[in-house]
């Protein structure tokens, strides 16, 4: 065995690349509760405060603080970039300088610009000319194939935030194979891999060796951007600071090549307590230590920045990477997935205090142990900041070394990747429906010229088939255009270092996504349940409803529209799978518009529930705002009858409580009186 | 049998044990000055409730309620305690957990028809919280508009009945924070064999707006919400007496 696994329980993983071998046959559960835990070190809050300063001079300069204009951004374009060298233990920037916002422009060059210009910048004209006259970009090649019927559909927001003109993210690169084998045991396999193809020369096997010779120029790039810091990631990592090092700096790799839609972190943390746990029992590292490299670690994710536009911030309100880390979850043997790093890193929440990133995000199980369970409970009432995720529910398909890309995208981490394929604008669909393809907001005929309803009363038999057609039709424009968006970026805009960290052969889910499921619920069933008088405007097309009575709402386990949800969501998806999709993916869809929602809601019209134009969407799979009327149990009720099968990508459901309403405060409650009697 | 019920909250997490389906009954005689659900006095308005639907609901539910079960507050549920006993007997027919949040303002041990009622129902109760509104008679009628005689005698009656009993208690400024009626308050609960919890809450003002909305005019306008180291307090010294009669009971036994 190597020197830097000894220790180390042996088992496939040493010969073959196979992480989740290294943890099963290594990992330690924890049972425990959070008592073991440290603060954060004098470096870590000097350090802090020093990001903490940075961010105030970004907001005061108006977002952004610093942007490069000359360098297009790669893994060894920038030269080392550190906060402050002596503290840090764990580093790495995008760039030489914390802060400063790197250029992407493969993915487009029109966004890379208007995302300087924007901010107050101007893209180099060597770098324009460049890329105008030599080297095509994604975004180019997307128009280059685009037609009129899609184009129309794009600017019509039926379908919206397609990732045409920027990078589409949602790849998860299993970062941990860094730290586990070091790049030159990858780059062997990945000659093998490449070898193992033949020689029958068909596209496909052309396109697989060329991606792969790309993967492996990745890797040696890596390995180079890591030497540059001082550190040699050719070798495995030899203990735990190494071993998030080495880890942190393949996901840097990534964020540096890639501006992407969301960047995730994958399932890192268990991983990272096996190298923790044997440290702390050779007395190595202290707890305070290990704590320090976690919080040095999660620094540096929130000091990912990417250079956007703000029609971009708008659209995904903010500035998000969705550095999403996985967290706990259950073994396929029963063993909890739970270690004490996991608890290091929802401890970061305290030791740094509450960010949106990381996107924390706890894999949840029936069967976590209880003081997971209660901890998780405790950080969410303090930060506000878990996510949670039905661990139950996934493994039964991704078994137990999954991960989330952005919010709910679920994949085997490696193994498995997704073609992001933004959102259908259900609602809007259902309008065009009524209205013969006709947009309500623009007058223009974008879908198909079909007969729209007529008479004084919307009849459901008579919307819903007519909404049967409209969909279909939007269905395949809709895949149409994600096959040529998904073909010109693995062409022009390919992920080298994220898919270096993949296996060969990677299953590949073609996601598409559907957005306002309750508004269309509702619709359906004012339509259904009450009467609703369509308005007509002088051009005779629908803009505004009349209902006359009350209708059964979304939102409260009421079966007779939380059918119709279900219904729309299984015959939408059903449209989808009819079609040819690129790379022979897989076709899914989400519902989890958690922030796109005010977006579309501003570009739809009036809705037959009694929605007004430009009123928000409810988010993801959310009952529509003040429509659930029987408290969160129904709710979530409501939610949880949406088939995860026929929305595999994830089904988001967006909830805040007051902690006062989770239950009794300790300190004035006497749940169990005999205790205090006896005092 | 109809049952006239203001709402539902599927979501209860602090109306009993464990998570909860709390109904909200219609209809109460009492005009607690701090009352926060006044929309359910009357008796009228409200959905109309089979206990087989309301059942029906709560099962499509189960999986939340592992730890918990169904409670019927209010409004004051034993305004229809017929309906009432209806759902615990079927509930409980389904194993389900059934808690009664109730004042006790109706009952009277003197009527026999009456008893009878509460007996059958107390069968199919698992636990009782009984709101003592306040221990003193006059400062109890200001406060409700009800004599509180009959409620301490309910108390006695549930105790008898071997039901568990969680007493609540509301915390309100100049009112109920007065430390010689909580030490009394606290030396007659301390006199329950049942008694489990001891459920002060702090008085809120989230109720005004409906006043508000229902035109009728606040009695405690201005009155501030009660803080935390208050709540802990009254706590405290209601405990304290509790602990004193606990005393005194274990001498004279």
């Amino acid at each position: 065995m190597r020197s830097e696994w000894n220790g180390f329980k042996g088992g496939n993983w040493e010969k073959f690349v196979d992480v989740r071998n290294f943890i099963q046959k290594n990992y330690t559960p924890y049972e425990g509760d959070d008592s073991f835990l440290a603060g954060p070190t004098q470096n870590t809050t000097d350090l802090w405060a020093q990001v903490m300063e940075l961010t105030k001079k970004e907001r005061e300069a108006g977002g952004v603080l610093d942007m490069d204009t000359k360098i297009v951004s790669s893994l060894t374009s920038h030269g080392p970039g550190y906060l402050d060298k002596d503290k840090e233990t764990i580093v790495g920037f995008q760039t030489d300088k914390p802060f400063k916002r790197g250029m992407n422009v493969y993915g487009g060059l029109r966004m890379a610009m208007k995302a300087c210009e924007d901010n107050g910048y101007t893209v180099d004209e060597e770098v324009v000319d460049f890329f105008a006259k030599h080297r095509k970009t994604h975004n180019e090649g997307v128009f280059d194939v685009y037609d009129e019927e899609i184009r129309v559909c794009r600017s019509n927001h039926i379908i919206t935030g397609l990732p045409d003109a920027y990078g589409r993210g949602r790849i998860i690169g299993d970062y941990r194979r860094v730290a586990l084998y070091g790049t030159d045991f990858l780059i062997k396999d990945k000659l093998q891999q490449k070898e193992s193809f033949g020689n029958v020369y068909t596209d496909d096997v052309i396109r697989g060796k060329e991606e792969i010779s790309e993967q492996i120029k990745a890797l040696k790039e890596l390995t180079k951007m890591a030497a540059a810091y001082g550190f040699d990631i050719s070798q495995p990592a030899s203990d735990v600071k190494e071993a998030i090092q080495w880890t942190y700096f393949a996901y840097l790799g990534a964020v540096k090549e890639q501006n992407g839609a969301a960047m995730s972190l994958g399932r890192t943390s268990t991983f990272l307590d096996v190298y923790a746990q044997r440290d702390l029992a050779a007395g190595k590292y202290t707890e305070e230590q290990i704590q320090e490299f976690i919080d040095h670690f999660v620094m540096k994710l929130r000091c990912v920045k990417f250079a956007r536009t703000p029609e971009y911030n708008q659209i995904f309100a903010g500035d998000p990477v969705w550095i999403t880390e996985s967290l706990g979850g259950m073994g396929t043997d029963g063993r909890t997935l739970v270690s004490k790093m996991t608890f290091r890193f929802l401890n970061t929440l305290n030791n740094l205090g509450t960010a949106p990133e990381p996107n924390m995000t706890v894999l949840w199980s029936t069967r976590l142990p209880e003081g997971f369970k209660k901890f998780c409970a405790k950080m969410s009432i303090k930060s506000s900041s878990i996510q949670y995720e039905n661990d139950d529910l996934m493994r039964n398909d991704h078994g137990d070394d999954y991960g989330i890309a952005c919010c709910v995208s679920s994949m085997v981490i490696g193994k498995e990747m997704q073609f992001f394929g933004a959102r259908a604008n259900l609602a809007k669909c259902l309008l065009y429906a009524i209205n013969g393809g006709v947009d309500e907001v623009s007058g223009v005929q974008v879908g198909p010229k079909y007969r729209p309803v007529e008479g004084e009363y919307l009849d459901f038999d008579d919307v819903w088939a007519k909404y049967v057609d409209m969909m279909d039709w939007l269905a395949r424009v809709y895949v149409s255009s994600l096959n040529i968006i998904h073909y010109m970026h693995d062409k022009y805009a390919y992920e080298r270092i994220q898919m270096a960290l993949h296996d060969r052969d990677v299953k590949r889910y073609f996601a598409t996504g559907i957005a306002g499921l309750s508004v269309v619920a509702d619709s359906l069933s004012a339509i259904k349940y009450a009467k609703v008088k369509p308005v007509r405007n002088e051009a005779g097309i629908v803009v505004s409803y009349e209902v006359e009575g009350d209708f059964p709402k979304y939102g409260n386990n009421d079966d007779r529209v939380d059918e119709l949800a279900t219904n729309l969501v299984t015959t939408f998806m059903n449209m989808i799978r009819t079609h040819h999709v690129y790379r022979n993916g897989l076709p899914t869809t989400s519902i989890l518009t958690i922030t796109s929602n005010v977006t579309y809601g501003k570009a739809t019209g009036d809705t037959p529930c009694g929605r007004k134009k430009g009123e928000p969407f409810a988010p993801g799979a959310n009952p529509l705002h003040k429509r659930d009327t029987h408290g969160a149990v129904a709710s979530l009720a409501s939610v949880a009858k949406i088939p995860f099968k026929d929305a595999q990508d994830g089904i988001s459901n967006t909830f805040t409580i007051i902690p006062g309403a989770l239950g009794k405060e300790d300190q004035v409650f006497a749940g169990d009186i005999e205790i205090d009697l006896n005092k | 049998m109809i049952g006239h019920i203001h709402s539902i909250e599927t979501c209860g997490t602090v109306d009993g044990p464990g998570m909860r389906f709390v109904i909200f009954f219609k209809g109460c005689p009492m005009r607690c000055a701090y009352c926060h659900n006044p929309d359910t006095w009357d008796m009228r308005g409200g959905e109309e409730h089979t206990v087989e639907d309301l059942l029906a609901q709560y099962e499509s539910l189960h999986h939340f309620y592992k730890n918990g079960g169904i409670t019927a507050t209010g409004g004051e549920p034993l305004m229809q305690i017929d309906f009432l006993t209806e759902l615990f007997e079927k509930a409980k027919e389904k194993g389900i957990h059934t808690c009664l949040d109730t004042s006790g303002v109706i009952f009277h041990r003197d009527n026999p028809e009456l008893l009878a009622k509460f007996n059958r129902l107390m069968n199919a109760t698992d636990l009782v919280m009984l709101d003592i509104k306040h221990i003193n008679p006059d400062e109890h009628e200001k406060l409700c508009k009800q004599p509180n005689d009959n409620i301490l005698d309910f108390a006695k009656y549930i105790d008898e009945q071997g039901v568990p009993i969680w007493i609540r208690h509301v915390i309100v400024k100049d009112i109920t924070l007065i430390d010689h009626y909580l030490d009394e308050l606290g030396y007659f609960i301390g006199g329950l064999k049942n008694l489990k919890a001891l459920d002060v809450l702090p008085y809120h003002n989230m109720g005004e707006v409906k006043y508000e909305n229902l035109g009728i005019e606040y009695p405690l306008k201005g009155m501030e919400p009660l803080n935390k180291e208050d709540a802990i307090h009254a706590r405290e010294v209601i405990l304290d007496g509790a602990r004193r009669r606990r005393k005194e009971d274990a001498a004279n036994a």
